[in-house]
């Protein structure tokens, strides 16, 4: 057991740091697109530096980082509290999808320009009446004349307004079995059959969009993975999560943490017994997400299997951004209640904590089935 | 980085694992529990392999390993539900080692290394210990506080036998002046012996989610396993998420007691903090999946809710080590202004 890093780990981790206090691009602008066009520079400053596509293989324009350095860096990012770049969808979905299924020639087309961010990538897998059960999506793709028409409605896809392709599952095969019968699609978002409306959520804003395709068509060429083979394709794009997932979600915590303890003084409540005892176990679970993060990392990097720490992640980290914004509301007193007030936005964005990227209860069910071999749910 | 045990702790892990399961069957804890024993031919045999003195030195009688050893004994201890008077001994060596002078540790360690001098430590407060294990058994007892300690002989202590919930270990309360003061950082002392018992509590954990989750694919009821329905199976996957959470803490506080002893002082009560919660839920939550049958006599579960009980008691609760968080994590350290 050693938790130390290596010389050369450390000197990744100072070089990255100095990079980061010299080139931080400061806080988004309030406006949505202003702060978009920010998010896009800093993804091209990240680019210039090497650091767009930071865990792709080499030969397709990335630094074939250990996954000990892509934990680093999420921790450094988080810890600088710098943006996330613009097109973090592309760099940790669909890159690693075109790579591990795409043709040479789906590669040499879109890998690049996901890395500089001229092409913004969005996610269409999730619909109205198909959520955790995803494999049920209705969305279908009918081949006509060498192409394919889609017709279909999709939600929560982020970025959709700014966005150049589309990552698409659709059914191509209406008399296959449930999972049989998906395809996985390249879908060009500049075309009319392709509409856009924003989704406002609990906090005001609108992050995410719903799609309406209507005819909308995709090249054959488009196809990714061999038409029927979409979930098994999906399912990759979904295990692509960055590996420092973990590690950057606990750095963000622990920042987190300190500013409720700021909070928690200049409100004057620290002789508060009840209020030290949430902070405390606050402060002991943030660490602990950090642990078992880290202690996934090395179950990964001994076996090429998750360990059942590294599935709890996630659920733990939901439930933790929600306590702790919790108390710093109930620190709030009165000035809780108010919109405006600091700590507002936070409590009621982080209530999509434990839905998205897979709710609690079917991460709980994975635990149970695959970790702890409970029977089959259903 | 490497979050994991060494080859060679891996194979004290599986010794421990194996030795302890022939030796502690259930039924075997069982009678020595209800005849309110221990089985001295095993402790016996775990002292010649040297277990009471992993951490020592070897120039007094141990074996020179971590804390990080004593953590993988202690978890396995814990899943085996070894009715041996191991924590009591240790804690006396720890106590020793960490905040003992030259010529104490000269004259007791080897004792208590090679399990000859029976010795245990409590947690002072008020002029006494409430809860210290085999002090009617012991030679030798180290009462602790954050500031300070000392060593009684046991002529010089006021012993009083507990009668207590976990029947798996015998324990008493302790008055006594005087005795012999230990002059070095008890503090540290304390870190370690809460580390040893968060180890312990993780494999209470393990043990009783593996007898949960066992049941739950076993029992059936309404035409399927229990298992197959939600409300059970998010039961035993919050078992996980506790006792890895317990592993993790207690893990690490091992390690930083090895290898970084200025992050000790706060993972160690945090580890203590955590483990103490998780060891009730997680036997609570076990008792729960087996129904009716878990709050028999009969079934061998609440043995180790009781000890789950008793350790997270033991040495500080879950709400003292968190106010030590409080305190040291910076969070909460400087008073509210006025």
């Amino acid at each position: 057991m050693d938790l130390t890093l290596s010389p050369s780990e450390e000197a990744f981790r100072d070089e990255l740091r100095a990079w980061l206090a010299d080139n931080h691009p400061g806080e988004d602008p309030p406006d949505d697109d202003a702060a978009f066009e920010h998010r896009r520079v800093w993804q091209k400053k990240l680019y210039d530096a090497g650091y767009a596509g930071f865990s792709w293989p080499k030969e397709y324009g990335g630094r074939g980082a250990t996954l000990i350095e892509q934990a680093l860096f999420g921790e450094e990012m988080a810890r600088a509290k710098a943006p996330s770049p613009a097109n973090v969808l592309g760099m940790v979905m669909g890159g690693p999808v075109v790579i591990a299924h795409g043709d040479d020639t789906q590669k040499e087309r879109w890998l690049k320009p996901i890395l500089t961010g001229d092409e913004i990538w969005c996610q269409g897998f999730s619909e109205p009446e198909s959520g955790s059960d995803l494999a049920s999506l209705k969305t279908r793709a009918v081949k006509s004349n060498g192409e394919w028409v889609v017709t279909g409605q999709k939600v929560w896809t982020t970025y959709a307004h700014k966005a150049k392709w589309c990552m698409l599952v659709a059914r191509t095969d209406q008399d296959a079995q449930k999972h049989a019968g998906l395809t996985y699609f390249i879908m060009d978002m500049e075309q009319e059959e392709v509409q856009v409306r924003p989704l406002r959520q609990i906090t005001g804003e609108a992050e995410f969009n719903e799609l309406f395709i209507e005819e909308a068509r995709i090249p054959d060429e488009n196809v990714v993975g061999g038409v029927g083979n979409g979930w098994t394709v999906a399912i990759t794009t979904l295990m692509h999560e960055r590996a420092g997932l973990g590690a950057s979600a606990a750095a963000g915590m622990r920042i987190a943490l300190n500013e409720l303890g700021e909070l928690a003084r200049e409100r004057g409540v620290t002789d508060d017994p009840v209020i030290r005892q949430r902070l405390a176990q606050l402060a002991i679970e943030v660490e602990l997400l950090r642990l078992n993060a880290w202690r996934g990392l090395t179950a990964i990097m001994k076996t090429g299997i998750p360990g059942p720490e590294g599935s709890v992640v996630k659920w733990q980290w939901g439930e933790l951004n929600q306590s702790l914004t919790e108390l710093a509301v109930d620190i709030l007193g009165e000035d809780g209640a108010l919109w405006d007030s600091p700590w507002t936005y936070r409590f009621l964005r982080s209530r999509a904590n434990s839905i998205e990227g897979g709710t609690t209860e079917i991460l709980k069910n994975i635990v149970a089935e695959r970790v702890l071999g409970l029977p089959k749910l259903r | 980085m490497n979050f994991d045990f060494s080859d060679d702790q891996q194979a004290i892990k599986r010794t421990a694992k194996d030795l302890l399961a022939a030796r502690f069957t259930l039924d075997r804890v069982r009678e020595l529990a209800e005849g309110r024993r221990y089985d001295e031919t095993a402790w016996t045999e775990l002292c010649e392999l040297g277990w009471p003195g992993i951490f020592v030195s070897e120039d007094n009688g141990g074996q020179g390993l971590g804390i990080v050893e004593l953590v993988i004994l202690m978890e396995e201890l814990g899943y085996a539900l070894a009715p041996v008077p191991f924590l009591s001994t240790a804690s006396a060596g720890l106590a020793l080692e960490l905040a003992g002078s030259d010529e104490q540790r000269e004259r007791w360690l080897p004792g208590i290394s090679s399990g000859e001098l029976r010795a245990t430590a409590g947690l002072e407060s008020n002029g006494e210990a409430r809860l210290v294990p085999d002090a009617d058994a012991a030679e030798l007892i180290v009462l602790l506080s954050r500031d300070g300690g000392r060593v009684l002989e046991r002529s010089q202590a006021e012993v009083e036998p507990l009668e207590t919930i976990d029947a798996t270990r015998h324990f008493a309360r302790v008055r006594g002046e005087g005795g012999e003061p230990l002059e070095g950082d008890t503090s540290a002392a304390l870190d370690r012996i809460v580390t040893a018992i968060a180890a312990e509590l993780t494999g209470v954990c393990q043990r009783t989610m593996e007898m949960a989750v066992e049941y739950a694919r076993d029992r059936k009821q309404f035409g399927r396993p229990i298992g197959a329905y939600q409300a059970v199976a998010h039961r035993c996957a919050q078992m996980l998420l506790e006792t890895e959470g317990a592993r993790s803490a207690s893990y690490y506080a091992g390690w930083t007691a090895d290898a970084e002893p200025e992050s000790m002082p706060q993972a160690a009560s945090m580890a203590k903090a955590y483990a103490s919660d998780a060891g009730w839920r997680v036997t609570a939550s076990a008792l729960q999946v087996h129904g009716g049958i878990g709050f028999t006599w009969e079934h061998d579960l609440h043995f180790f809710l009781k000890r789950a009980k008793a350790d997270g008691i033991l040495f500080g609760s879950a709400g003292s080590h968190r106010e030590r968080v409080a305190e040291l994590s910076g969070l909460a350290a400087e008073p509210a202004p006025a």
